[in-house]
């Protein structure tokens, strides 16, 4: 393999695995705060790129994109109002089918709006020939807004987690329920917020990545599932290594294609999920007396 | 200051608590001592919010609390410090006790922080560990930051549940001469505890519960004096202590 292939591998990787860890971080964000995983966060990436597709008919994309994402994060809030807020202490497993109903529900939603076409939003600068060299390699300029994006919501979030006293409010809510409410916090209203937060990050993440993957009405579930299996092989809850695992999982998927099949790069995933869970199903920077330690 | 009057709680089918009342007057302490699984803990989660009553009456300086939420009650100046020493642990000591100040912040803004001073120097080894995650404190201190957290609230009314649980006798000693200390700066306090010895030695008054019902009460010296309480609280005789 010629070092020129080899950091075109590299690149495809980074970008595909940056989209997995900005789409495990939403999973963690929700698990965190309530302790369930929130299976519709893939329908959230969906809507978040359908959503920007449509205002981009009459808005600037900018502006599409930010309108994508405020009108996610309130079905994000809305979904949680709906279905889950005034469930009086739900079990987990009652928690979790509930957002696998709601994920059903949003992809029929979506196929009756959108219908089964594939759409995309337009490349965010130049477009589908335009490229620049890195190295040697070529790659589209997407690829660095994709990169630029994860980066920007990971540091974002880290100082609104550390800085804001919302978000110190959003970490004693996960750290500790009862002690939280003992506190005052109205903890109902930051697992609202987590939504929000959880669905317009999905958003943003399905705004970058449709000019190239394109979008359609059931793209969220091959997402979920990869941001699913980066938020397992991480360690639940565990953003930064969120990133970490995103990064591995989407490298180790492009070099993959060098000595298997195209048809089996989605195998990867699932059979990397199955070991973790087999192995160590706390991840691999989760250890289980660390686990009560764990920050966002 | 509180008054509690008739209150019923359980969980399911279960009636852990039967016509509790007491009552808990401005500047004392007053202990609630009883066996495991008697109903101490119960009650303070009623008082909090935390566990609707099924019946009875709570009142804060003349405040219907009986069906308010854990916030409100909080703001109404009750504050819980729950068993187990329940800190953030991933947050650091200050971040643990600034966010003790979160209702009051709501209100007074950054001002609600200039508290912090006063709990650090009730407990100085919280100033010195500042910085430090919460659930790297040992047990003495993480009951300290407990208590330091639920006083940046400023409660006029602070509940203790078995703070001298899992902890070492010297520790239990610092816990129990800060509990004093509170007292004589004008706090009033509520404190559970299974240590009934050491609760009575500080407390003016206690109550005595046994399977959900009040048994017993009085000023404390009645109480340490009492056969019964000796017997069955006291572990030994007046003899031994």
């Amino acid at each position: 393999m010629t070092l020129e292939l080899c950091i075109q591998y590299l690149l495809a990787g980074i970008t595909y695995g940056s989209i997995y860890a900005i789409v495990a971080i939403g999973f963690n964000i929700i698990y965190n705060t309530t302790g369930i995983i929130n299976f519709a966060q893939g329908e959230f990436v969906m809507l978040g790129a359908m959503t920007a597709i449509s205002l981009q008919n009459w808005l600037p994309l900018p502006l599409a994109v930010a309108g994508a994402v405020a009108v996610t994060m309130l079905v994000g809030a809305l979904v949680e109002i709906c279905f889950i807020r005034w469930l009086d202490r739900p079990s987990v497993l009652r928690m979790i089918i509930i957002t696998i109903g709601v994920s059903i529900l949003l992809r029929e939603a979506a196929l009756h709006i959108w219908g089964d076409g594939v759409y995309a939003l337009p490349y965010f600068t130049g477009n589908e020939v335009s490229s620049i060299s890195v190295l040697g390699a070529t790659i589209s300029p997407q690829i660095l807004w994709v990169i630029g994006t994860c980066a920007v919501i990971v540091i974002t979030l880290n100082l609104f987690f550390k800085l804001t006293p919302v978000g110190q409010e959003m970490r004693a809510c996960a750290a500790n329920r009862t002690a939280a409410i003992l506190c005052g916090i109205d903890t109902r209203n930051m697992v609202t917020l987590s939504f929000m937060l959880a669905a317009g990050i999905g958003a943003l993440a399905g705004c970058v990545v449709s000019p190239i993957t394109s979008s359609q009405y059931d793209g969220g579930t091959g997402l979920a599932i990869k941001g699913f299996t980066v938020a397992v092989l991480g360690g639940l809850g565990n953003s930064a290594a969120a990133v970490f695992a995103g990064l591995l999982l989407g490298i180790i998927e492009a070099f993959s294609v060098s000595v298997m099949p195209l048809a089996f790069q989605d195998a990867i995933a699932i059979a990397i999920l199955l070991v973790i869970l087999f192995v160590r199903p706390y991840g691999l920077f989760g250890d289980r007396e660390a686990a009560r330690l764990q920050e966002f | 200051m509180l008054k509690v009057r008739n209150i019923e709680a359980g969980y399911g089918k279960l009636r852990v608590l039967r016509r509790v009342s007491l009552h808990v007057a401005e500047g004392e302490i007053v202990t609630l001592i009883g066996a495991n699984g008697a109903g101490k803990t119960t009650l303070l989660n009623t008082i909090a919010g935390l566990l609707p009553p099924r019946g009875g009456e709570i009142r804060l300086n003349g405040a219907d609390i009986t069906t308010a939420t854990p916030q409100k009650i909080v703001r109404a100046g009750c504050s819980l410090v729950p068993e187990g020493r329940q800190v953030f642990a991933p947050l650091s000591v200050e971040e643990n006790l600034i966010l003790g100040a979160h209702v009051r912040r709501q209100q007074e803004g950054k001002r609600a922080l200039t508290e912090i001073e006063h709990v650090y120097d009730l407990f100085p080894v919280l100033r010195e560990r500042r910085t430090q995650l919460a659930g790297t404190l040992s047990g003495g201190e993480q009951q300290m930051l407990a208590i330091g957290r639920a006083l940046m609230a400023r409660p006029r009314l602070i509940m203790l549940d078995e703070p001298s649980t899992g902890l070492a006798p010297l520790v239990v000693k610092t816990i129990f001469g800060i509990i004093s200390r509170l007292r004589d700066e004008g706090n009033t306090v509520l404190l559970v505890e299974q240590n009934a010895r050491a609760a009575l030695h500080i407390a003016d008054r206690g109550y005595v519960i046994e399977t959900g019902r009040i048994i017993l009460q009085g000023p404390a010296e009645d109480l340490l004096a009492n056969r019964d309480v000796q017997r069955a609280y006291l572990g030994h005789g007046p003899a031994n202590e």
